[in-house]
């Protein structure tokens, strides 16, 4: 448990400047969205497809007011409802689409570096010809795809982004497992007899995950916009089966030329801020674990005047 | 399951290796490979006969490049043999499945130079050393616990509380190396293959290291094969030697014999490489020329003449070497190197190997003249005996060298030599 | 505790010397403290002067090197004086401390394929080291002089044009020893020139070094952990513990008389042809965040006494020649009434090790 708590603490204590503000700010808006997901249920007024409440409804487009602080759009939804719920949509899109490409593009890149030869040329060549396409055209292909079986699901649109992404994880783990598998320790586990599998599950794996974290939480990002991407073309999830940022401004499109704000700005922040907040901790956790960026706290070099007494160090 | 039912009968060896080749295919450049052409191949090991008794400590000395390493990889089946086998009793892992070569790993191991690259960063010190059981089939977690302490209890590393959790980060070199030990003989083996371990250590602590080798291999019944290119830990440590050049054994012999004789001149280089500390025992010395050629395209003749103080007429003189030497007239100070440079021309394509080599293209005479001046400058040079003819051949000369094959190892003394200074003296085999 | 060591140099007292290093301090900064690496180290180099510094690894012999260079880390301090040829260069400015640096002061590195860059012909690189502190020099003479380098590092005129792949690794090292060499530079540091090399090359460069004197009048700092180049090689050897020369003189007289039990200690744990036994120094040089009180050698030194574990040595002239810090040698006078009493020693187990 305190290997756990230090291991976490560890990017923050080991980081200076720009770096661990950047890290910092990037973690508080992170947490506000992660809080708004968690909570949705208790923290919106209403829920994201509801367009009455006691009985009463909803002003059509109504202005910002105490019952509804983000106002209403033209369905009848709540604003400030349907982004806190937007946030929880998002963050499950993100977090399943993250989990297939790591469950998926992991073990595939460690074969495909350790075995090499033809299954490392046919992968190498799927992968390179996924990574190939505009991410938001694949996305929509697959989604298209998928129509029939999982239709405008959260499930689909998670698939979809999965797709985009996982050469990046592939590729990452390859190449890192081509240069690990030279070392002398996976020489020295054949020695003492280890199966294929075994040296891949317990020698390599754990040297060549390190920059899945933080290739997870920068594509986390880019999937949020693809996500918005999707949905603002109307491809992504459908407004009653859950709130989404993407087709929410789609929709407040129209609204824009009569004067109507609330109705796409709200949404559109959400966007913004969430990006920019897993940016930051994409960019911060890089240069903490990156070895080729960090730089470490060093204690400044105090020399006591010509004689060999003790020392005192004083923190930069 | 043997193929060489011979060979494998002698009951007194541990390890009979026969006349083992390991070859590698060379990569080539990229165009090459986009055609799948063979580019060549290295011969790491070419034809090596050896003989391992139990109990003994045998000595693979040479420098890099020798073959000594890839040998002793060989032993555990880490490379595969292009030709010949190695007998581990009556199994020739030349020739075992891959399953049958993860069971021998039980009775082989070894034990690397790099006791820094050789611990997986991420595994600590028990799971390191109770890996090796944990592959073998040893399940039960007390067990495996047990051995665990017991190895690295031999190997020195108490109290070993203070070392089941460390990381190899957190060990010194010693240290790790012991742990690369304690892995090495936690499954018991009877063979152990010893790459070199104590090279990469600071001076004050390979003695420590090889005093353990050496108590562990009175304790545990321990054979050894000691990789290495300094004939001063391998003279205190090995019972016998094979010295190695370019894939061959030139001398192999009981180290005593190598030391206090050394008949190969490559054995006789090593001695005479070795710093000695004292200075009054310090004497000048006469030290091979170059460095250990390129393994894809060896010496003609014997792999070692380029470089040896030693050489005659039948060692096998070639177009290269001719270009070292014209190469080596223009080093001495005062030569007109830009008029000769002219006179001779490119010296490139002398490196394809060939026992005829043409050159020059002033003139057949202006050539001639510049390789008398190169004569006269020391005429003792062996080269001028290997050469057959020398006639004018266009705007240039062509040199032509006398044909000679690898010398084969032969007995002299005590020992098996592999030069021409030591032809078959005795018919009668040992 | 400064020290005068003016009259001391052996062998070499009637030339000024080159260097004159003293009281020299470099320590690095860490998350946990400032790690000393070199503290309080004093020496001279006379013109055409071999000086070995042998050592355990983790003594500060290469910081030591490269602090003479101003080649230090981000986070290192130095301090102390080095007097090149009178000038002080701890105290030059960056931009003289540059001008000085390959023309005056050169350095010869481990590892010599990182040094030189592979689109570049042999001949470029001469031209570009030579061109930068002679700007006037023109391509023949640039030839000339590289050429003349080379052959006597015994490398052939026709490789001149040559990329460094094509190079073995012998030669690349001596390449790289040519293009130090190429302007003739007083001072040169050689940290572990050999150390990636194989015996019989190692050798051959130690023979080129040791010709260095008499080819270039240069002055060398040879950094090695091995004993027997510095006998082959060196006029005077320093040996370091822990951040300080614990013992320096000429090279015949300290092996043959070693005076610090270290010195002893080493030698003895060398393994040559000629050894018969098995000898090593237990325990490990100590952390250079806190070293040990008095004699930083004490914990292991296996002739320590009361006085050891408690005052600092002092550094005296040694017997023979030379300086020493070590209280088996004296003062006398300095040494209190019990501190001549065998310590009572911790016992060194492998946790210690190195």
């Amino acid at each position: 448990m305190r290997r756990m708590l230090s291991a976490v603490a560890k990017p923050f204590s080991e980081t200076t400047g720009l770096a661990r503000w950047m890290l910092v700010a990037g973690v508080l808006i992170t947490a506000v969205f992660l809080i708004a997901a968690i909570f949705a249920p208790w923290l919106a007024p209403y829920g994201f497809a509801q367009s009455s409440a006691h009985g009463v409804e909803f002003p059509k487009v109504g202005h910002p007011s105490s019952a509804h602080p983000f106002g209403t759009d033209r369905l009848f939804f709540d604003v400030l409802s349907r982004v806190i719920w937007g946030a929880r949509t998002a963050l499950e899109v993100v977090i399943l689409s993250i989990l297939f490409c790591v469950v998926l593009g992991v073990p595939l890149g460690l074969l495909s570096g350790f075995y090499g030869g033809p299954l490392d040329r046919v992968l190498v060549l799927i992968m390179d010809a996924l990574y190939a396409f505009p991410p938001l055209l694949l996305a929509i292909v697959v989604s298209f795809l998928l129509t029939d079986v999982y239709g405008g699901s959260v499930i689909a649109v998670s698939i979809s982004l999965t797709v985009v992404y996982i050469p990046q994880y592939f590729r990452v783990v390859r190449n890192t497992t081509l240069s690990a598998k030279e070392a002398t320790y996976i020489e020295a586990a054949r020695a003492i007899g280890a199966r294929d599998i075994r040296i891949m599950r317990k020698y390599l794996f754990g040297n060549v995950v390190h920059s899945v974290p933080v290739l997870g939480t920068l594509n986390a990002a880019d999937a949020i916009l693809t996500l918005a991407g999707l949905g603002f073309l109307g491809l992504g999830i459908q407004s009653t089966a859950a709130a989404e940022w993407g087709h929410d401004v789609s929709r407040a499109l129209a609204d824009a030329g009569s004067g109507v704000w609330w109705t796409g700005l709200y949404p559109g922040l959400a966007i913004v801020l969430l990006v920019t907040g897993l940016t930051l901790v994409g960019e911060g956790l890089n240069e903490t674990l990156n070895p080729t960026l960090r730089r470490r706290r060093l204690l400044a070099v105090v020399m006591p005047p010509r004689d060999r007494t003790p020392v005192q160090e004083v923190q930069r | 399951m043997s193929t060489k039912p011979d060979t494998s009968s002698d009951t007194s060896s541990l390890v009979q290796v026969r006349d083992l080749s390991v070859h590698f295919a060379l990569r080539g450049g990229s165009l090459a490979r986009l055609f799948g052409r063979d580019t060549g191949t290295i011969k790491a090991v070419d034809g090596v006969n050896l003989e391992l008794r139990p109990g003994e400590v045998v000595g693979l000395v040479g420098e890099s490049g020798s073959g000594k390493s890839t040998l002793g990889r060989a032993l555990l089946g880490l490379v595969p043999a292009t030709q010949g086998s190695i007998h581990l009793r009556d199994q020739n892992v030349a020739e075992l499945s891959r399953r049958r070569l993860r069971e021998i790993r039980q009775v082989v191991q070894m034990v690397f130079q790099d006791p820094n690259a050789a611990l997986n960063p991420s595994m600590q010190v028990e799971e390191a050393v109770g890996d090796a059981l944990r592959v073998h089939g040893v399940r039960s977690t007390t067990e495996r616990r047990t051995r665990v302490v017991e190895a690295l209890e031999r190997v020195g590393l108490s109290p070993v509380e203070h070392f089941l959790n460390k990381y190899p980060r957190d060990l010194s070199g010693g240290q790790k190396q012991r742990v690369v030990l304690a892995r090495a003989i936690v499954l018991d083996p009877e063979l152990l293959v010893a790459d070199e371990p104590v090279s990469m250590l600071d001076m004050s602590v390979r003695a420590k290291i090889l005093q353990l080798m050496l108590d562990l291999k009175n304790e545990l019944g321990l054979t050894y094969v000691y990789i290495t290119h300094d004939l001063a830990t391998a003279k205190y440590f090995c019972d016998r030697i094979a010295i190695m050049y370019l894939g061959r054994v030139v001398e192999i012999g009981p180290a005593e014999e190598i030391f206090d004789h050394p008949r190969h001149p490559y054995t006789k280089a090593l001695l005479a490489a070795i710093p000695e500390p004292d200075p009054d025992k310090m004497v000048p010395r006469d030290l091979p020329r170059g460095e250990i050629p390129d393994a894809a395209a060896p010496p003609l003749g014997c792999a070692f003449h380029p470089r040896c103080p030693e050489a005659v007429s039948g060692c096998g003189w070639e177009s290269r070497d001719l270009r070292a030497l014209v190469e080596q007239h223009w080093m001495r100070a005062g030569t007109a190197y830009d008029e000769e440079q002219d006179v001779i021309g490119d010296l490139d394509h002398l490196d394809t190997p060939a026992t005829t080599a043409t050159l020059g293209r002033g003139g057949s005479d202006r050539v001639r003249a510049v390789l008398d001046r190169i004569r006269a400058e020391d005429p003792h040079e062996p080269l001028w005996s290997g050469v057959t003819s020398i006639q004018p051949d266009g705007s240039g000369v062509t040199v032509r060298f006398q044909e000679a094959d690898s010398p084969a190892l032969r007995q002299a003394g005590g020992v098996d030599v592999a030069c021409v200074l030591y032809p078959d003296s005795s018919s009668s085999p040992a | 505790m400064s020290i005068d060591l003016t009259d001391e140099v052996v062998g070499f007292s009637a030339q000024e010397p080159v260097i004159s290093a003293r009281d020299v301090r470099v320590w690095y900064g860490t998350t946990k403290g400032a790690i000393r690496a070199v503290d309080g180290v004093s020496f001279d180099l006379a013109p055409g002067e071999t000086l070995g510094l042998v050592g355990e690894s983790g003594c500060g012999k290469s910081t030591l090197g490269r602090g003479l260079m101003g080649l230090l880390p981000e986070g290192a301090k130095r301090d102390g004086e080095v007097l090149f040829r009178g000038r002080d260069i701890f105290s030059l400015s960056p931009k003289a401390a540059y001008q000085l640096r390959g023309r005056e002061l050169g350095m010869i590195f481990q590892e010599p394929l990182t040094r030189l860059n592979p689109l570049m012909r042999i001949s470029q690189h001469f031209e570009e080291t030579i061109k930068q502190h002679e700007p006037d020099l023109s391509k023949d003479e640039i030839r000339n002089r590289a050429l003349e380098v080379l052959r006597l590092m015994g490398i052939p005129p026709t490789r001149y044009r040559s990329y460094p792949h094509e190079f073995s690794g012998g030669m690349r090292q001596r390449l790289m020893i040519a293009l130090t060499l190429v302007l003739r530079p007083a001072f040169v540091v050689a940290d572990e020139p050999t150390t990636a090399l194989d015996v019989l090359v190692e050798a051959q460069i130690v023979q080129i070094l040791n010709d260095l004197r008499r080819n270039f009048q240069t002055s060398l700092l040879l950094i090695t952990h091995n004993v027997g180049i510095v006998a082959e090689a060196c006029d005077r050897v320093a040996v370091m513990y822990a951040g300080r020369i614990v013992e320096q003189g000429s090279v015949a007289d300290v092996f043959k008389n070693p005076q610090h039990p270290y010195t002893r200690e080493l030698l003895r744990s060398t393994i040559s042809l000629t050894t018969t036994g098995l000898n090593y120094i237990p325990g490990a040089p100590p952390d250079l965040i806190d070293p040990p009180d008095g004699c930083r050698f004490h914990p292991r030194c296996p002739d320590a006494m009361n006085v050891c574990a408690a005052k600092d040595p002092v550094n005296i002239a040694r017997p023979g020649g030379g300086r020493v810090e070590c209280w088996l040698v004296g003062p006398e006078e300095e040494i209190p009434s019990a501190g001549r009493q065998a310590l009572e020693q911790e016992e060194l187990t492998v946790v210690d090790e190195a």
